[in-house]
């Protein structure tokens, strides 16, 4: 009886936060307006688990409050007009549609109501046909892109060093120093930061990417971005986020190859183990956490989209909790968000590394910000 | 920059009109999530199990609420993915992701409850067909049929909806003729309530949902001879169990006249075999009661919202005629109930002001009346106050507040609010406010 479903059946597990909130995530401090497509629900689970930042930053995140009978006779001039009539008293810097499983459903145009704002407002505006049956990696990564596509222009390139981080959201990153602790990172080893996409910079200081040597890309939803640059600017890039002593000396010799070379670096990958070790998340993350640690004998179990090329040969791409279960199967000690504790088989130790897109705000007090030596202290103090 | 002064949305009541005083455009969500959601409340029935089965973007939610309860253990998902829409067969869908799930588990669950959602309405999915084969293929659950629909919510609300389902599976009994029960509330009215009073009077007993810890409990809700409701989400709850069950339903919502109240009295008085109360005594007990308060908060401004009470302006009216300085009332459109408040108030107090809670310029206002003293936590955020009564849906601090009682009761959190701050950010970010499951 339904062997077939099981694939998309959840008994124990979460889920991770879905493209639409990916693409709140990544325009959150830009100064646009970003408009949910939704009846409602959206809204508050974006709000409440999916943004930190939510009650200190009153950013204009909103949803069009869609109707059934709006729904149904395909009113997308009432989505128009309502975006239209706020936008011109709320006056964004740009504005973003982003779908739900019910315009999927009734095959509403994103791009064309768009363009039907743009019209109106004169103000930049992206339709992204997402649809909540993605993770937020699609739309972190489609919103990235499209600022990169609509907003660079070419401008000098700077004369020292200077670095661009892309993929920079508290879904990966959380909202407890990671972020800073790159900047610092960065600083240490002579870079300057020209923008990070985006937590703490600009839309001016986006725009101005074509400035930066080298594209830090420092999660998965980070390369679309990247790739535009680089077709744009001839901008290289580098996956992956320096943690730890050891690798944080590789990663940083990376940059510097990828900024002379002008060719993309990829200091993480690496080929899979099976001494038993898994690491369990997205994959730039979880693929610098391995190569930090030391760990060859480990796998990494990305159970998310957009991992192509960044994965070593081995590592398991696997989304459904039977797969999970079942990959699993030989673990002996697992890092991975303590909501995947269920999963794992009896005897099998869990280093419990939470993450802002899968387990939300409850263990966000836990989340550590892992760049360069405090690496080191943390799996020394999980391995007690 | 943005022109403050000319983005807010908020009217005076005699400019306003009734029930919706503003217009449908985008909306905002604050960041206040005390009312309970349809996990909070599906999760009162012991020994079930929620499934739902919706797109990853609907179950984040859903699964992120359940796991802040530390009820991930009665909770599991199925997603619907592009493919599904495509192919169409979400009947086998269901039923196949619901049965693996079951066969899953090692103890199954008394009861479950199936949460389909907006697309399962719009591609017409035949769930009579659905729950028939899930019946048959487990016949000792009870399965009962619930929904998370927001995109139907302006003809059925899921909330009331929820609020129906979750007694869907009590099934005819023999009745017991001196027992009753509170349907659908966040919480149990206080034991000093009006209405427990008339009840004891004669000599019947109540029981709530919230006071059952096993699911034979729950099925023996089913023996009441009469429910009583007190917000309108509940209201379908009690005609339904009236329909199928024959127990007798009274809907008594929370009102803050003192002649309503008596009359509401008066009208389960006369439905139990009860005398009718002699209500003097609690009259003057909650006009003190208020004039304490009135005291202790003297002219602080005073704003409320409809999330502590389904009456806001029932409630602006009485603090008003008590001389409390009421100027905001935090609410985006009224039950027909509110009526006679609303135009009573736009003669008396021509001036308060509406403020909606979902418009986009919501957003942007600024949040700087600290000195205000509010009443529900939108109206705590709005206002950026830390000193607020934290009434969610009628209650505080685990009891309901109904009649003079809870004139009693709220006057008395008025004056701690007016005396100690609270956290409001720590407070009004908890999901489900109370929830206990």
């Amino acid at each position: 009886m339904g062997v077939l479903l099981l694939k998309q059946a959840n008994r124990v597990l979460s889920t991770y936060a879905a493209d639409v909130s990916g693409v709140c995530s990544a325009l959150f401090e830009l100064g646009g307006m970003t408009v949910m497509h939704d009846a409602s629900g959206c809204n508050s689970t974006y709000n409440t688990h999916d943004e930190p930042r939510w009650y200190d930053w009153d950013s204009l995140v909103f949803i069009s409050a869609l109707t059934e009978v709006n729904a149904v006779m395909g009113a997308d001039d009432k989505l128009a007009a309502d975006v239209t009539e706020t936008a011109r008293e709320l006056r964004p810097r740009f504005i973003a549609l982003a779908g739900t499983p019910i315009p999927m459903i009734t095959g509403v145009d994103f791009p064309g109501v768009a363009r039907v704002i743009e019209k109106n407002t004169g103000i930049p505006t992206f339709g992204f046909d997402t649809n909540g049956m993605h993770s937020y990696l699609l739309g972190v990564s489609r919103a990235l892109a499209a600022l990169a596509e609509r907003f660079c222009e070419p401008c000098e390139r700077d004369a020292g060093p200077a670095v661009n981080i892309l993929g920079a959201t508290p879904l990966d990153l959380s909202v407890t120093g990671t972020a800073e602790a790159l900047r610092a990172a960065f600083a240490a080893h002579g870079w300057r930061v020209n923008a990070c996409w985006a937590m703490g910079s600009s839309l001016e200081e986006l725009a101005l990417s074509g400035r930066a040597q080298v594209n830090a890309v420092v999660s998965s939803s980070g390369l679309a971005a990247a790739r535009v640059l680089q077709k744009k600017f001839g901008t290289p890039y580098v996956v992956g986020l320096p943690f730890g002593e050891t690798f944080s000396g590789t990663y940083f010799a990376a940059l510097r190859e990828a900024a002379e070379a002008g060719e993309n670096r990829f200091p993480a990958r690496m080929d899979a183990g099976k001494d038993g070790t898994f690491l369990i998340g997205e994959a730039a993350y979880m693929t610098s956490l391995r190569a930090a640690l030391g760990w060859s004998g480990a796998c990494v179990l990305c159970p998310l989209e957009l991992s192509d090329g960044l994965l070593g040969a081995g590592d398991l791409t696997v989304r459904a909790e039977e797969d999970i279960r079942a990959a699993l199967q030989s673990a002996r000690l697992v890092i991975a968000d303590p909501m995947y504790a269920p999963a794992l088989p009896g005897g099998a130790r869990l280093l419990a590394l939470p993450h802002e897109a899968y387990s939300g705000r409850i263990y966000r007090s836990e989340i550590p910000a892992l760049i360069g030596s405090a690496l080191e202290e943390w799996i020394e103090e999980k391995m007690k | 920059m943005i022109d403050l002064r000319k983005t807010d949305p908020g009217v005076p009541i005699s400019e306003a009109s009734f029930p919706a005083p503003f217009g449908s455009t985008l909306e905002y969500a604050s960041p206040a999530r005390g009312p309970w959601n349809i996990v909070h409340v599906g999760m009162l029935i012991p020994e079930s199990r929620q499934i739902f089965v919706c797109a990853e973007g609907c179950l984040r939610g859903v699964v992120l609420t359940a796991a802040e309860m530390g009820a991930m253990d009665r909770f599991s998902t199925v997603a619907i993915e592009e493919h599904d829409a495509l192919d169409g067969d979400f009947e086998e869908m269901l039923l196949g992701g619901v049965t693996d799930i079951l066969n899953g588990l090692e103890k199954k669950p008394r009861a479950v409850l199936v949460f389909t959602s907006c697309i399962h309405h719009f591609v017409a999915c035949d769930l009579g067909y659905v729950y028939g084969e899930l019946r048959a293929r487990f016949p000792g659950i009870d399965f009962t049929d619930c929904y998370m629909t927001p995109i139907l919510r302006q003809t059925v609300s899921p909330d009331a909806l929820m609020r129906r389902q979750l007694y869907a599976a009590l099934r005819p009994t023999e009745k017991e003729p001196r027992r009753a029960n509170f349907l659908g509330s966040a919480t149990s009215p206080a034991l000093s309530c009006d209405l427990r009073e008339v009840l004891a009077s004669a000599g019947w007993t109540a029981g709530d949902i919230l006071g059952c810890k096993t699911y034979d409990e729950y099925l023996a809700l089913a023996k009441a001879s009469l429910n009583i409701t007190m917000i309108p989400a509940a209201k379908s709850a009690g005609e339904e169990l009236e329909r199928r069950l024959g127990q007798r339903h009274l809907y008594l919502p929370a009102a803050y006249d003192y002649d309503e109240i008596d009359s509401e009295l008066k009208t389960l008085a006369g439905a139990v075999g009860a005398p009718t109360p002699d209500t003097r005594g609690k009259r003057e007990a909650a006009e003190a009661a208020l004039r304490r308060a009135r005291e202790t908060v003297g002219d602080t401004p005073v704003a409320l919202d409809y999330t502590a009470t389904t009456r806001p302006l029932g409630l602006a009216r009485l603090l008003l005629a008590h001389g409390f300085r009421v100027t905001d009332v935090y609410a985006d459109g009224f039950i027909e109930d509110e009526r006679a408040d609303f135009d009573r108030l736009r003669r008396d107090a021509p001036s308060l002001r509406l403020r909606p809670t979902v418009h986009p310029a919501m957003r942007v206002q600024p949040r700087d009346r600290a000195g205000t003293l509010a009443i529900g936590q939108k109206a705590a955020y709005f206002t950026g106050t830390n000193r607020f009564v934290n009434l969610v849906e009628g209650g505080a601090d685990g009891e309901g507040l109904w009649g003079y009682d809870g004139v009693v009761r709220l006057a008395a959190l008025l004056e701690d609010a007016a005396r100690r701050e609270k956290d409001t950010r720590a407070i009004i970010s908890v999901k489900g406010w109370g929830c206990c499951c």
